[in-house]
This record gives structure tokens, C-alpha cells and sequence, in this order.
């Protein structure tokens, strides 16, 4: 099956065996032309003494972590054929992922996620309010995560608006006039976990105190970026979802998980609440010890493999995130696949040393 | 501004008065008796047993251990030696009682000190601030000459204890010295820094084959290396093999280390993500390197075909070696023409390095025997402690 092939069937109608099949298939073909155009991929596997032929499935394909991306420059196609280059969010003076796009995997990029998310929302365009300031997409030149997450979603939106202006502060009137013309349809929001946590729903509690409050329950909101702030603030999950449907009547939540790496590959959160794993990506789970494939309910660190990355030699990676296969095929929404949870970010190693250390090694 | 620093032994009005505190000579028999009664408060404390760091050192500084120094360093030369004065310690935030180490070389060598200890609170510090403070009740005339301090990364702080300083003492590698270089010194004042090193290992595989302990030389291996992280200066990163049973070495002493590290070492999941990301960008930096294969993460070597002065770049710590077979020490000239190369550790013979010693490496402060490599002494990291510790006065 070839990309196009998959891009013709339902994202989730896959099941374990034929899932199986199909991935090995590609990211074997993957892997050879990587070996074959990205010379510093081939010296690795070169190090390793790794030998594609005797691959009998995508599980025991090699892994690359994804910190090589901020360490290297890797890339699978000439210089000139590349037409984005993505990097990660990384707070000011901390090392950035690198991932170089050609034409074809940047558009693959785009379909594939309009597959998945259309899985989710229906296939028709909405309007669309975006839970963060204009300026974060500004610069296309270097796309930032959060950009490309704005930019990857905007292709659902019909009709877009800002909900944030570029001080961080809600575009109280903006949204009014927009939700009003809107009245009655079903409106796409986007954002980052944190941002609608702090600069979204902290604003529209406190508008509620002055009597103003806005009628969401038409929305249908997507969120990703992860926890980590959220859970220094003692918000769980569960209260995120209650808190948003009592500030403003949101019921249809997805948060999803993703990185810049493996972009339009992401992996939503169904109404049951669990991450899935379409067609054409999958996550295996990592004992840390060695490496070998964690049971069913075990956690370990997530290793995503994906379809998509032709440009670059991001088709499998071991992430720095740990996490748990709650089951495969037989989740109560109806899709196929694995699905699963995160648990966070694996700890920075604690360790001796006589050099003082000032920030993380790379 | 002293108020802002926390004493863990002295005070402000004390630090104050540093300035004002007599120089002694070197191994001045008060200090001889007064560590060696630390020594015993912390042999005799229950809480002490269970941390092999403060027992080793105890042991440094019980008298029998000090007098073996003063005989070793007591110069008979016709000049009066004696204290500089005033000096300025700032210890390594991640090794617990090294500070203590510090204090004492400064200490022995008749000095007033203010020893920055770690932030982090381990509890080897306090148990140790602790012995000193119980024998200092008793002993208010050498109060004035230990200073136990500790205080966030404040550069007005150093700035004051650096302005009083006849020697600043700075552990913690190169950022920290970096840090406190910001911080004046007075003309005359010099300054020990414990910059950023690497060390290695030679063995000599019919040596290794040899030794019928083998149990031992694991053990010996793991204090160099996993005891540490294998992130102190002190741990060796690479193992160089010599001789001509290799291969049969590498096997026998690598299974016995596994076995070990499975037993003591307690591994970190981040820590297995860590060396595949090291094995794969020196891939990359140096094609031609194989990593060997490993069952788990716990040891990971990369066998490396070459020596070249980059491959120390890509370092890495706990459980992760570079391995090189080696017909000619000379062949390893580049790694120790560095000066960041400290220690070799070996097994065999040390005299196989002395070509390369006299090659003029710019490297290469300690050959000492595997096992030993933590081992503290007065004369340390290509320093002689003594000597830059004192004052010589001339007297013709």
C-alpha cells in the first residue's frame, strides 16, 4: 500500500494485523531510502551493523531519539528542494528540533491531518476561533510549533478570528461580534492546553463576574501542547473539561498529542477519552531498560513511528515522553488502533559529577 | 551582606574578621590533633557509617593518615613556610564531601578558609559540619579558621569573600570558574581552578586475564565509574585495551561489570535515551564506530577505530564507554594532549604510559591503579596543593 492508498481509506479502519502489515511494509521502504539519501541516517545504521532485509516487522526498525533533530541537520533531499523548515517551541537559548520539509511531505503532512481531524469534527469547514495572538504565525519563515499547530489547523476553519491579541489579552468584542454572526453553527476552536487554561478561561471567568459570558456549546475545541504547566497547577484532565463546560458550555473537547517531528500525524483523544493511533502512525511503548516492547498497561517511553516524513529521516523516534497502551482495536468509539495515554515527560537524570550543572546537556 | 549567607559553621562576625586571622605553619600539630579529633566524632557517629564518602574520609584525616602527609610535604630547605592567609573555597554542587577535602587541604596548610558548600541539602554536609562544630566547642582558637557557608549563585557574595581571598579554590568545572572569575581578586592573590577534565582506562589484557579476583577488579571499576555517575572528572570515559588476549579480556571483564551494575547501580530511564543519543551522534561525527551490542541499557560501549581529539566531545556518563584496541600507546597520544585529560586508571602496568608522558602531552595529571581514582590527595588534578597553599619566607 502506498501513501496515496492509505490517504483513501478511513484513518481508523485498520486492524492489528493489518495495521502490522501495512506499516512494515512503508516504513521498511522508508528506511532504505533514508539509508539511501541522508548519509549521517546510513552511518548510524551503519554503527549498529543494522541490516534492513532481515526486518520482519516495522518493530524492529531502528529508532532515532528525537534530541538528534536539535543536534543535527537531517535531511533526505537536496537542499533546494526543501520549502519549510519546522522547528520545536525551545525556550530562548535551548537547542531546537530542525525538520526540513520538501513539497511532498509537506502536502502529505497537510492531508494526512485533514484525514484525522475530519475523523473528529466532519469534513466540512467551520468557523474557527483561535485561542491565541495573530503574531505566533507571523514569521513563516521558521515555523515555530505553536505556528505550525495554528497554521496545520487553520485549513478547517472557513472563517478565523484571533481570540487573543497580540498582549495576550481576550478580544472581548472580536468575539462577540463573531460568535454572533455565527449564531446557531458549529465553531472549531484551537489553542494550546496552557494558553486556554491562563489567557482564555482564567478571562472568561472573570468576565463572568461582570456579567459577560459567551455561549460555546456549539464549539468544538482542540487542544494539544501537553500538561505540564497545567498539572503544576493542579488541573487535572476531568476538571479542565468541567471547568470549560461550566465557563462557557464547551462540551466536544479533543486534546491531541504530536510534535513538530512527526507532524500531521497527530494522535487525537476520542469521546472516550483516549489518544488513538490512526493508519499512518503508531506508538510502541519502551521498556527504558532495553528498549523491548512494553506489555499492554505497561508504561514505558513512547517510540511513534510515521507513514508521512520523505524529506527527512523522522519516520521512527523514541520521544522523551513516557506512556501507556490501554488497548488496541476495541475501544467503545468504534476505532481501530491502538489507544493510549500519556504520563509525562521522563525525568532529567539525577546525577553526581564534579562539574556543577547550569542547564540541560543539549 | 554576610547576613544573607547562611553559616553552617562560624558566623558573619567571624567572616568578618577573616582578614584579621594569624597565618600557621603547615601541619601545625593543634590542627594535627584537632582533625584527628574529628575523625574520631565521626567514626563514633552512627549516621556516618552509612555513607562510605564520610567514612573515607574520616579516615583521610585521622592523625596516623595526616602525619604520613606532613612527612611527604614538610620541606626541609632552609626556608620558613607558612600559611597564605585567607581561603576562598567553592565546592562542586553534585559531590557531597568534597568541600570537606577542600577545607582541609587548606586547613593543614595553616590557612583561614570560607568554604562554600553545596546548595543541595545532602547529608554528608551536615553530618560533617556537624563533627567540626562539636570539636570546635572545644577548640575556640581554631574557630576563627573554618568558615562553612552557603549561599545561592550570589556574585556579590563572591565579590566580598573573592576581595578578602589569598587564594580562591574553585571546584564545580568550567562554568563556575567561569562565574567567579567575574569576581576581582587582589593583586597578589592566586586562584586553584578544577576545571572540566575527562580520564581514561588502560588495561593490559594478559595482565587483566591474569588476576584471579576478578570480582574485585569490577568492584574496583565500579567505584572509578558508576559510583560517580562515571561523571566525575576522575571517571574514565574510555578503555583502552592493550596486550594480546583483547578479546577474550573484553569479554570476561565487561559480563562481570554487567553483573555488578545490575546489582548496585540504580538506573534512570532517562539514562538509556541519553547513551542511544551519544552512540548515534558520534556515529554520525565519526562513521567507521561500532556500538557493541548491548542486552540492556545499562552498559553501552562504542568501539571506536580510531583515537581522535574530538571524540571527547561526545562524552557521556553513567554506563556509557568508548573502547579502543591499542597496539601502540602512543596511539592514544591525541586524547591525552588535551588539557582536559586528568587520570588513567589501569590495570597492568603503570610504566606502559610513561612514552606517552614524555611524548609532552599537555594532558595527564595521575596514572594511578584502577580503583584508586577517586582517591584525594594534596597533590591533585596536576596541582601540588602544598605548595600554592603556602607562603616560602626566606630567612638567610
Amino acid at each position: 500500500m502506498n501513501f496515496e492508498e492509505i490517504l483513501n481509506i478511513n484513518p481508523y479502519c485498520l486492524n492489528l494485523e493489518e495495521k502490522e502489515k501495512l506499516l512494515t511494509e512503508r516504513l521498511v521502504e522508508l528506511t532504505k531510502l533514508h539509508q539511501e539519501k541522508c548519509i549521517e541516517y546510513n552511518n548510524i545504521l551503519k554503527s549498529i551493523d543494522f541490516d534492513v532485509e532481515k526486518v520482519k516487522s516495522y518493530k524492529d526498525l531502528p529508532f532515532l531519539p528525537v534530541r538528534l533533530f536539535k543536534e543535527l541537520e537531517l535531511k533526505s533531499v537536496p537542499n533546494e528542494e526543501v520549502v519549510k523548515t519546522m522547528t520545536s517551541s525551545g525556550t530562548t537559548g535551548q537547542a531546537v528540533s530542525k525538520i526540513y520539509l520538501d513539497r511532498t511531505t509537506s502536502s502529505n503532512q497537510q492531508k494526512t491531518m485533514v484525514k484525522i481531524v475530519s475523523d473528529f469534527t466532519g469534513s466540512s469547514r467551520m468557523p474557527m476561533i483561535i485561542i491565541d495572538c495573530p503574531s505566533v504565525v507571523k514569521n513563516r519563515a521558521m515555523f515555530s510549533a505553536r505556528g505550525a499547530g495554528i497554521l496545520g489547523f487553520s485549513i478547517f476553519g472557513a472563517k478565523k478570528i484571533y481570540a487573543l491579541d497580540d498582549d495576550m489579552k481576550l478580544d472581548v468584542e472580536g468575539m462577540k461580534e463573531f460568535l454572533d454572526k455565527f449564531q446557531g453553527q458549529q465553531i472549531l476552536l484551537f489553542g494550546f492546553t496552557f494558553m486556554i487554561w491562563q489567557h482564555f478561561y482564567k478571562e472568561l471567568l472573570r468576565l463572568k463576574e461582570e456579567g459577560i459570558t459567551f455561549d460555546l456549546s456549539k464549539g468544538i475545541l482542540i487542544h494539544g501542547g501537553g500538561w505540564k504547566k497545567l498539572i503544576s497547577e493542579a488541573v487535572s484532565h476531568d476538571e479542565f473539561h468541567q471547568r470549560l463546560k461550566v465557563a462557557c458550555g464547551l462540551e466536544h473537547i479533543h486534546d491531541y498529542y504530536g510534535m513538530v517531528e512527526q507532524t500531521g500525524c497527530i494522535y487525537m483523544e476520542c469521546e472516550c477519552g483516549h489518544l488513538h493511533a490512526s493508519n499512518f502512525s503508531d506508538v510502541i511503548i519502551r521498556r527504558p531498560i532495553d528498549f523491548s516492547e512494553a506489555d499492554l498497561g505497561e508504561p514505558g517511553i513512547i517510540q511513534v513511528v510515521s507513514t508521512i516524513p520523505e524529506s527527512y529521516p523522522g519516520h521512527s523516534l523514541l520521544t522523551e515522553d513516557e506512556g501507556v497502551i490501554e488497548g488496541v482495536d476495541d475501544c467503545p468509539c468504534g476505532r481501530k488502533g491502538k489507544y493510549f495515554k500519556i504520563n509525562g515527560r521522563l525525568k532529567n537524570a539525577e546525577i553526581r559529577g564534579c562539574s556543577d550543572t547550569y542547564a540541560t546537556k543539549f | 551582606m554576610l547576613n544573607r549567607v547562611t553559616y553552617l559553621t562560624g558566623s558573619a562576625e567571624l567572616a568578618a574578621r577573616l582578614p584579621n586571622v594569624s597565618a600557621r605553619k603547615p601541619f601545625d600539630d593543634s590542627i594535627v590533633e584537632f582533625l584527628n579529633d574529628v575523625s574520631r566524632k565521626l567514626m563514633g557517629n552512627r549516621a556516618a557509617k552509612a555513607y562510605s564518602d564520610v567514612v573515607t574520609f574520616a579516615f583521610w584525616i585521622r592523625k596516623t593518615s595526616v602525619v604520613k602527609l606532613k612527612e611527604r610535604f614538610e620541606k626541609a630547605d632552609n626556608h620558613l613556610h607558612v600559611g597564605k592567609g585567607v581561603v576562598f573555597h567553592i565546592a562542586p554542587s553534585n559531590v557531597p564531601v568534597n568541600f570537606a577535602y577542600s577545607l582541609v587541604a587548606g586547613l593543614l596548610n595553616g590557612n583561614a578558609n570560607v568554604v562554600r558548600v553545596p546548595s543541595k541539602d545532602f547529608p554528608q554536609v551536615s553530618i560533617i559540619a556537624e563533627a567540626f562544630n562539636d570539636v570546635l566547642s572545644q577548640n575556640e582558637a581554631i574557630r576563627p579558621y573554618i568558615q562553612l557557608v552557603r549561599y545561592g549563585r550570589d556574585k556579590v557574595i563572591n565579590d566580598l569573600f573573592s576581595s578578602i581571598a589569598d587564594v580562591r579554590v574553585v571546584w564545580g568545572g568550567d562554568q563556575t570558574i567561569e562565574e567567579l572569575r567575574k569576581s576581582p581578586l587582589p593583586s597578589r592573590s592566586g586562584e586553584i581552578t578544577f576545571a572540566d577534565r575527562y580520564s581514561l582506562a588502560v588495561i593490559d589484557s594478559d595482565s587483566y586475564l591474569e588476576i584471579e579476583d576478578k570480582e574485585r577488579v569490577a568492584d574496583d571499576f565500579y567505584n572509578d565509574t558508576f559510583f560517580s555517575d562515571q561523571n566525575a572528572c576522575t571517571s574514565p570515559r574510555v578503555v583502552v585495551w592493550t596486550g594480546n588476549r583483547i578479546d577474550e579480556a573484553k569479554k570476561t571483564f565487561w559480563e562481570a561489570e554487567h553483573e555488578l551494575v545490575e546489582q548496585k547501580y540504580s538506573f534512570q530511564s532517562i539514562q538509556g535515551v541519553n547513551k542511544l543519543t551519544s552512540s548515534y551522534l558520534i556515529a554520525v561525527a565519526e562513521p567507521g564506530v561500532k556500538v557493541e551490542e548491548h542486552k540492556d541499557n545499562l552498559i553501552v560501549r562504542v568501539n571506536v577505530p580510531k583515537i581522535t581529539d574530538c571524540l571527547m566531545n561526545y562524552r557521556d556518563n553513567s554506563g556509557y564507554f568508548y573502547e579502543y584496541d591499542c597496539k601502540d600507546i602512543l596511539e592514544i597520544k591525541d586524547l591525552c594532549n588535551d588539557k582536559r585529560c586528568q587520570t588513567i586508571a589501569y590495570v597492568g602496568d603503570s610504566q606502559v604510559v610513561l612514552p606517552l608522558i614524555k611524548s609532552g602531552v599537555k594532558g595527564i595529571d595521575r596514572v594511578v591503579p584502577m580503583g584508586k581514582t577517586m582517591d584525594f590527595d594534596l597533590i591533585w588534578d596536576g596541582y601540588n596543593l602544598p605548595a600554592l597553599l603556602t607562603r616560602t619566607v626566606v630567612l638567610a
